[in-house]
């Protein structure tokens, strides 16, 4: 095994880990506003690390310019998504969770 | 690697059926549209594991993508959560449900064995005809466009009028011809307020519009091909509705550009018909175009895709404009 399969390897896990921790979080969190933030992380470090280390494995470089066209696109509308989310949220008066409230 | 094969075919089914049942237990509709997309998004992944990838690439544009976005704007004329049916009256639609469940279940005992070797799709010597000889007789890649745009051309401009059917239903309804139009209160809020939103939904714009393009004019190499291609210049469009409002939306793309689109799609698809008629040959056989029968055949494909392309997003943006023009009536 070289050091790029190796480092590959260590990118895909660790993507597979953001995006069960946004999934765990999805269930966990008490309130919309940490939900999405647990989501958020599924969209970007998830599918972000996942992509960087497909990235390390590709054997052509129009898959490569794919896969960075792909990684950039995500970078630019999971956040922005989130982001428009939570202030719709704030807009319609979603109530926050503060300690000692009972989950929603 | 046949087992990875089972497990992720088994766990997508699982997700499938769980969402499926969720959806008819939900009384509130968001939530019901976001998993029918969560739906159309799992079935588009068995498509990709069936090695369809034309097909997958339709489901993720259209059921994932534009009618999400319709059946939203849908809601935002009625009610968001479904009425409650009393129990007596269920009975008929439990029955008809069994009935039509109970018959296909019984149509799929006559289905060839999963992954056979044996079946028809695989004995037939048409299968031959389509994957091997269709390289000589058109002379591009994806064979999904040439039975599509070229074998089947008859069948797809049949497709392409139900289509164009589809849009005349909802222009007559909820268009001009409809009664007097209420028109909905300007928003004290437009989601353009937002600059981030703004900003982002700006600079994707030209590369949205940029890639149905490549998917258009790329369908003869790869997966692709009008119909996607038509689909994603629409969501563009209603991208750009949704953030910068109906007003701008209509100021780039006025109805009456949209109306005339609608049938120049099809009345070119015909056009092209009747061409190669007039040059000798029968309906829809590219052959006659030019003078060497391969470039014919790219010449007509090209036609063809390309008027679907038409067709297909100005009938979607139509629909679009039609739901989301209306005065909210409560």
């Amino acid at each position: 095994m070289s050091v790029i399969e190796v480092l590959s390897g260590v990118l895909l896990a660790a993507g597979a880990l953001a995006v069960l921790t946004g999934g765990v979080g999805m269930l966990r969190f008490p309130d919309f506003y940490t939900r999405i933030h647990a989501a958020g992380i599924t969209d970007s470090a998830g599918a972000g690390l996942i992509l960087l280390g497909l990235l390390l494995r590709v054997d052509s470089w129009d898959t490569a310019v794919r896969l960075l066209i792909i990684l950039l696109f995500l970078a630019l509308t999971g956040p922005t998504a989130t982001h428009i989310l939570a202030h719709a949220a704030r807009r319609d008066g979603v109530p926050m969770w503060r300690e000692g409230d009972r989950r929603q | 690697m046949t087992t990875t094969f089972t497990l992720i075919n088994v766990s997508l089914l699982a997700i499938l059926t769980a969402t499926a049942v969720t959806i008819t237990r939900l009384r509130a509709l968001y939530e019901a549209t976001m998993l029918a997309a969560l739906f159309s998004l799992v079935t588009a992944c068995l498509f990709v594991l069936l090695d369809a990838v034309d097909v997958a690439f339709t489901e993720a544009a259209v059921g994932v993508g534009i009618s999400t976005v319709l059946l939203l704007g849908v809601l935002a004329l009625t009610r968001s959560s479904e009425s409650v049916t009393p129990r007596r009256r269920r009975l008929p639609g439990a029955i008809a449900v069994l009935l039509v469940g109970g018959t296909l279940g019984y149509a799929s005992l006559d289905l060839p064995e999963f992954g056979s070797a044996d079946s028809p799709v695989q004995r037939h010597p048409v299968t031959e005809v389509y994957l091997h000889q269709s390289q000589e007789d058109i002379g591009i890649p994806n064979t999904v466009t040439s039975v599509l745009a070229s074998y089947r051309g008859l069948d797809t401009l049949g497709e392409l009028v139900v289509v164009f059917t589809a849009g005349l239903a909802v222009l007559s309804l909820l268009g001009p011809l409809a009664r007097p139009e209420r028109t909905r209160p300007t928003a004290d809020f437009h989601l353009a307020d937002y600059r981030v939103i703004r900003v982002v939904s700006g600079a994707l714009m030209p590369f949205i519009l940029l890639f149905a393009l490549y998917v258009l004019f790329h369908g003869d190499y790869g997966p692709g091909g009008g119909f996607q291609a038509g689909v994603i210049f629409a969501s563009g469009f209603v991208l750009y509705g949704l953030v910068f409002g109906l007003d701008r939306a209509q100021r780039v793309v006025p109805r009456a550009a949209l109306w005339l689109l609608v049938s120049l799609g099809l009345l070119l698809y015909i056009g092209l018909g009747v061409t190669t008629m007039l040059l000798g040959g029968s309906f829809l056989d590219y052959d006659v175009l030019a003078s060497d029968p391969d470039t014919g055949q790219h010449l007509g494909i090209l036609v063809v895709e390309t008027a679907i392309g038409i067709t297909v997003a100005s009938v979607m943006t139509t629909i679009f404009f039609g739901f989301a023009g209306r005065g909210v009536a409560r």
